[in-house]
């Protein structure tokens, strides 16, 4: 059973429609998740006793962060799906992932940096998590321009499918170079699922911009994936209905 | 030149790892013949590699004491580019005369290939980097008793930059002026090379124990000899389709 | 009100980061709107020359 929904996920006009009528189901409640998220960060939750007011950024910096590497990982895994068996929507879906990506990752340094300055007295350091951080936008980057480099589209698709693979060995050194390095960068405080070091007012706030990003992430996908389903079929007869509507 | 291709061809037919080994000899020679014929394209990162590290006393200051601070940095950013000029001709030349193609339907493993040839690269670029590399540092007023820890990571370092680089050599195969996209591509792949390498260096100079830099770039270039091959040759399959 | 804008004296820190991130956010909608428009329109125009080939 759950193999004949996978088949039928790679059949781009299957594809096509449902990711069309799917992409309201997640906009909507990333745009309710975000503005609550925003609003219980920024008036509701109290100051932090260290860092008083500062930590706020950490509503918009986590889930920046956070994007930046989940997105990655989908990209390299339909990357992979796609080179193994050869499926164009897997290929288009690792296509759209990229912009995405890249964006919050240049966000997640943006924002970090920001709190660097008043919290360690510096912009930037040369810290583990930061340079790895870096190096993955440097992965999206190096993605991006590879595509845009080939000029046919499955070549294109393929060889940035490899270039994916290979980058992805950073993702888990981001995670865990905290862990590995004396750094800078504080410890995971909300991926101790067990008891997490925050109390609920800061918790909540950051939980709900988590997964309206994530919500928000999906609906940008399923709308950036269909343009990427029609690109990579040429005059299909499928596509007709689909486009002069 | 194509004798050598076709004894490849022939080496099929012979036992398998036999035919492995004289398949990877015949890379070798075939690559060290055409090098030597074209000794000025080898030159050329070895020029800029003494060019560039010859620019930091202009830049900074002529006191070598204050050249001694930066000549980590000078040292592997020198190396780094140097490698990253010299990745170019990797497999630029057998992509367009086709002798990559013949590689990749004679049988034997394209993986295997490639490493002969990655090794050979090595020789020819990273190994003469690593013979110079005193001679730069002396320039920069490093002392004697550093130089064999730095010319071990410079050696480490340029063999994992040739291993990882052969990746993005692979993918920019039919890429029009895909130079700058090849040093893009393995830039990322580079810095925990660059990081580990030049911290080897500042260790070096001040007396330290350079054991865990070292250490790191050994883990990387090991990490480059299981898996870069792999994919250097996927890359090599999928740009020559 | 005023105490709120200020943020404990981090104003300089804290709104820039919201901005910027809510400005990327705003990006990737419209950017991710106008690929599939010109991948729309480009479909369109690759119909319309297979069907009247010149």
């Amino acid at each position: 059973m759950a193999w004949t929904w996978f088949h039928k996920l790679g059949s781009p006009p299957y594809a096509f429609s449902l990711a069309g009528r799917l992409t309201p189901w997640f906009a909507w409640p990333a745009a309710a998740l975000i503005v609550a998220g925003l609003y219980g960060g920024l008036v509701l939750a109290p100051p932090d006793y260290q860092q008083h007011d500062a930590f706020r950024i950490v509503y918009v910096h986590a889930p920046s962060a956070w994007m930046s590497l989940m997105v990655y990982t989908i990209l390299a895994i339909s990357a992979a799906i796609g080179l193994i068996w050869r499926i164009k929507v897997s290929h288009a879906v690792a296509a759209s992932c990229a912009p995405i990506g890249a964006s919050f990752a240049v966000a997640a340094l943006v924002t970090g940096s920001l709190w660097g300055r008043p919290m360690w007295g510096t912009y930037w350091e040369w810290d583990p998590r930061l340079t790895f951080e870096l190096i993955l936008l440097f992965f999206y980057l190096g993605y991006m321009a590879l595509r845009s480099s080939i000029d046919d589209l499955m070549r294109a698709d393929r060889a940035s499918a490899v270039l994916a693979i290979v980058g992805f060995a950073n993702v888990p050194i981001v995670h865990y170079s905290v862990e590995w390095w004396n750094s800078l960068h504080q410890t995971a405080t909300v991926m101790k699922l067990a008891k997490p070091t925050m109390p609920p007012a800061m918790l909540i706030p950051l939980l709900m911009m988590l997964l309206g990003f994530t919500l928000l992430f999906f609906a940008l996908l399923l709308l950036r994936v269909r343009g990427e389903i029609l690109r990579r079929e040429r005059t299909a007869s499928w596509i007709r209905e689909a486009v002069l509507i | 030149m194509n004798t050598s291709v076709l004894k490849l061809h022939a080496t099929t037919c012979c036992a398998p790892q036999a035919s492995a080994l004289r398949a990877a000899q015949l890379v070798l020679q075939r690559d060290l013949t055409l090098a030597y014929r074209r000794r000025g394209q080898i030159i050329q990162p070895l020029v800029f590699f003494v060019l560039i590290t010859t620019l930091f006393p202009f830049a900074v200051s002529p006191e070598l004491a204050r050249l001694r601070e930066i000549a980590p940095a000078a040292l592997w950013i020198g190396a780094l580019l140097a490698s990253l000029l010299a990745l170019e001709f990797l497999f630029r030349d057998d992509a367009q005369d086709g002798t990559l193609e013949q590689y990749v339907l004679s049988g034997q493993s394209l993986t295997w290939l490639l490493f002969a040839k990655t090794v050979t690269h090595w020789l020819l670029t990273g190994l003469p980097l690593t013979l110079v590399t005193p001679l730069a540092a002396f320039s920069l007023g490093v002392a004697y008793p550093a130089m064999p820890a730095i010319g071990a990571a410079v050696a480490i370092g340029t063999a994992a930059l040739s291993l990882l680089g052969a990746i993005s050599a692979g993918l920019t195969l039919g890429v029009r002026r895909g130079g700058v996209l090849l040093t893009l591509l393995t830039l990322p792949l580079s810095l925990p090379i660059l990081i580990f390498g030049a911290r080897a260096a500042e260790l070096a100079i001040k007396g330290a124990s350079v054991a865990a830099p070292l250490y790191l770039l050994g883990a990387f270039a090991v990490l480059g000899v299981t898996l870069a091959p792999l994919a250097a040759a996927a890359a090599v399959r999928i740009s020559l389709e | 009100m005023i105490e709120f804008f200020k943020m404990g004296g981090y104003a300089g820190y804290i709104w820039p980061s919201y901005v910027i991130t809510l400005a990327i956010i705003v990006l990737n909608i419209v950017w991710a709107r106008r690929s599939l428009q010109q991948a729309r329109d480009e479909a369109r125009r690759r119909l319309a020359t297979s069907e009247h080939p010149p």
